[in-house]
């Protein structure tokens, strides 16, 4: 058990190192001087040079990745260009709504999706096995920004039951679990909430199915167990994988969101990168999409870890 | 629907004469699926429509008036309304359509030949040269797609030029991993022993014998893609980072029609239709596909 811990982690170094290469070269693909941002546009030659000097820009760039690695596993990821407050502190105050998004949409969806998935399993080829996978589909192809605009047009244009923008009441900074808060979140959470609900519907469908059809299962019925201890088996069957599923599912949100966190103004990394594009603020751009990455790749990590240790068989492979 | 899957025989025909039966065989089994023959009549009329978009459309759908700003649907000259600049939505739907799909399929080709051949070449090759490209190729698979699409085309600026490299760039590892697994599965194979004792080079066998084996499985994948494309797409220009204005293109519209939801939501919603409705289509025809031809994932 400690070796395989061991041995996934050891393989996750490498992954994350090429991440940093990459967040690393999203500042060099930007096209232009990367001094414009900090120099004024009448600086001169011998100016250039000692800014060059001092953000280090004049060193290959190897040296430079390994300056900006270093900094950057310290925390310091630099300062926003556009507001002149460390990149850190941005990012993390964003990641907190990006997560809290991120994991009552897959609560939701995971609820909603075991719970068609189940039914669509037991009962193949029925309406609800058809809805089942009619749902997983319109989850993974409807564009969910517009569904988002869709759901403001009806909830808060309509019947003005649910603010359409924003990250909690006018005036007020911070979250607080409460229902001024929360009613913020409702609408976005909603909208991201469809994705995993498909894809978690379509695996615990298939795999429910597939419990069903095993052959523990008509030795079970054929001992004489009443269906709901069968279906305490098949729970116990189907649980490891649909749980991994819906961890991947919230690295997915929190990176995947940028498009309905802009959408509802939701005051989370989206909106963050949105401004970041939008104010070519790179060193912000740079080190949210460093920070999001390895979450995900972390939270991809934890659940491989967990679902080992949940699935003996996996153990034993 | 049988048009769109034809166009592949020429390049699986090396496995002789029985692939002709094969495709025939898929073919006939599409034709006979009422899901996939509504998919695929929607999909060819949204080809006609960016074919032949600008002979079809009525109306200039550059022209803006101050006066017949944001018209409710079924205005009369209007017949999907107007959007925020008074431009007829219909025309612009129907002209979007063209720029929309180019969006939505180009990196998927793109990426179906790059990915496809460096998927091959891993499979084929196996041992190191597979390790060091399929690691490489897992680095991209560290961030969520959406996340990628938007950090490449957010640093390298906004484009369709830019919108297609950097989507091209999220699609290529994801093929190279269906081409890289299908590939090690067939690299086993009696057969490929077989032509490799009769010494036909590398290359000759991945032509010969390979292709014929895995470009089905690759290209089904693929066709779902364009559904993932579509809505990413859609969603950089959605953002800005895409098509530029005036250009119509369906997630730009749908951007600058945002605001507009109070006023007239419903013809701020009919942009993003358009890209529900293609991207459903793909998925299902995908979908289809994969069952027309016993493909198991």
């Amino acid at each position: 058990m400690i070796s395989t811990l061991f041995y996934r982690i050891l393989l996750a170094i490498p992954t994350m190192l090429g991440v940093a290469v990459i967040c690393f070269l999203l500042v060099q693909i930007a096209p232009g001087d990367p001094l414009v941002s900090v120099m004024p546009p009448d600086a001169s030659e011998a100016m250039r040079q000692t800014l060059m000097q001092a953000y280090g820009f004049d060193k290959p760039l190897p040296v430079q990745f390994m300056h900006w690695l270093w900094r950057a596993l310290h925390g310091d990821l630099g300062m926003s260009v556009a507001t002149g407050r460390p990149v850190i502190s941005e990012v993390m105050s964003a990641v907190s709504y990006s997560l809290r998004l991120a994991l009552l949409a897959t609560v939701m969806g995971f609820v909603l999706g075991s719970l068609f998935g189940f039914v669509a399993g037991y009962f193949r080829n029925s309406v609800i096995d058809r809805l089942a996978s009619l749902l997983s589909v319109f989850g993974v192809s409807v564009p969910h920004y517009w569904l988002g605009m869709l759901l403001v047009i009806v909830f808060s244009v309509k019947f003005a039951l649910l603010p359409a923008t924003g990250g909690g009441p006018i005036g007020e900074t911070g979250w607080q679990w409460d229902w001024a808060h929360l009613q913020f979140m409702l609408l976005p959470a909603i909208t991201l909430s469809v994705i995993p609900t498909g894809i978690i519907a379509r695996t615990v469908r298939s795999q429910v199915a597939d419990i069903l059809s095993q052959e523990f299962i008509v030795g079970l019925r054929a001992r004489g167990l009443n269906e709901s201890r069968i279906f305490i088996h098949v729970v116990k069957n189907a649980a490891p994988t649909a749980l991994a599923v819906m961890g991947l599912q919230v690295g997915y949100l929190m990176g995947g969101s940028i498009l309905v966190e802009t959408v509802f103004s939701w005051p989370g990394t989206g909106l963050l990168l949105n401004t970041a594009i939008f104010q070519r603020d790179l060193p912000l751009l740079q080190g949210t999409i460093w920070v999001l990455a390895l979450f995900f790749v972390l939270l991809n990590l934890l659940v491989d870890v967990l679902q080992t240790s949940l699935d003996p068989r996996i153990k034993r492979s | 629907m049988v048009d769109s899957v034809t166009p592949k025989i020429p390049v699986a025909a090396p496995v002789a004469s029985a692939s002709q039966g094969y495709w025939r065989g898929v073919g006939a089994r599409l034709v006979r699926d009422p899901g996939g023959v509504v998919v695929g009549v929607i999909i060819l009329l949204l080809l006609m429509l960016a074919l032949f978009g600008p002979w079809l459309i009525a109306k200039d759908p550059y022209q803006t008036s101050m006066f017949l700003r944001l018209k409710p649907i079924g205005t009369e000259g209007f017949p999907l309304g107007s959007d925020e600049l008074g431009r007829d939505m219909l025309s612009r739907l129907i002209l979007g359509t063209r720029l929309s799909l180019f969006m939505g399929i180009v990196p998927v080709v793109f990426a179906f030949f790059i990915g496809g051949a460096i998927g091959i070449v891993a499979g084929y090759a196996g041992g190191r040269t597979n390790t060091l490209i399929m690691r490489t190729v897992d680095i991209f698979y560290a961030f969520p797609s959406v996340l990628l699409a938007i950090a490449l085309s957010g640093a390298m600026g906004a484009g369709i030029g830019n919108a297609l490299l950097s989507l091209t760039l999220v699609f290529v590892p994801q093929v190279a991993r269906i081409a890289e697994s299908v590939t090690a599965q067939v690299r086993h194979m009696d057969y490929i022993d077989a032509a490799r004792a009769t010494g036909a080079s590398a290359f000759t066998i991945i032509r010969v014998q390979v292709l014929g084996n895995v470009l089905g499985p690759i290209f089904v994948f693929s066709t779902g893609l364009i559904s993932v494309c579509m809505i990413l797409a859609s969603g950089l220009s959605f953002l800005g980072l895409g098509v530029r204005p005036p250009e119509p293109e369906w997630g730009l519209m749908l951007n600058t029609l945002r605001t507009a939801i109070y006023i007239q939501p419903w013809v701020a919603a009919l942009p993003g239709m358009m890209i529900f409705i293609t991207s459903i289509s793909f998925n299902i025809l995908a979908d289809r596909l994969r069952a027309a031809m016993a493909i198991k994932e």
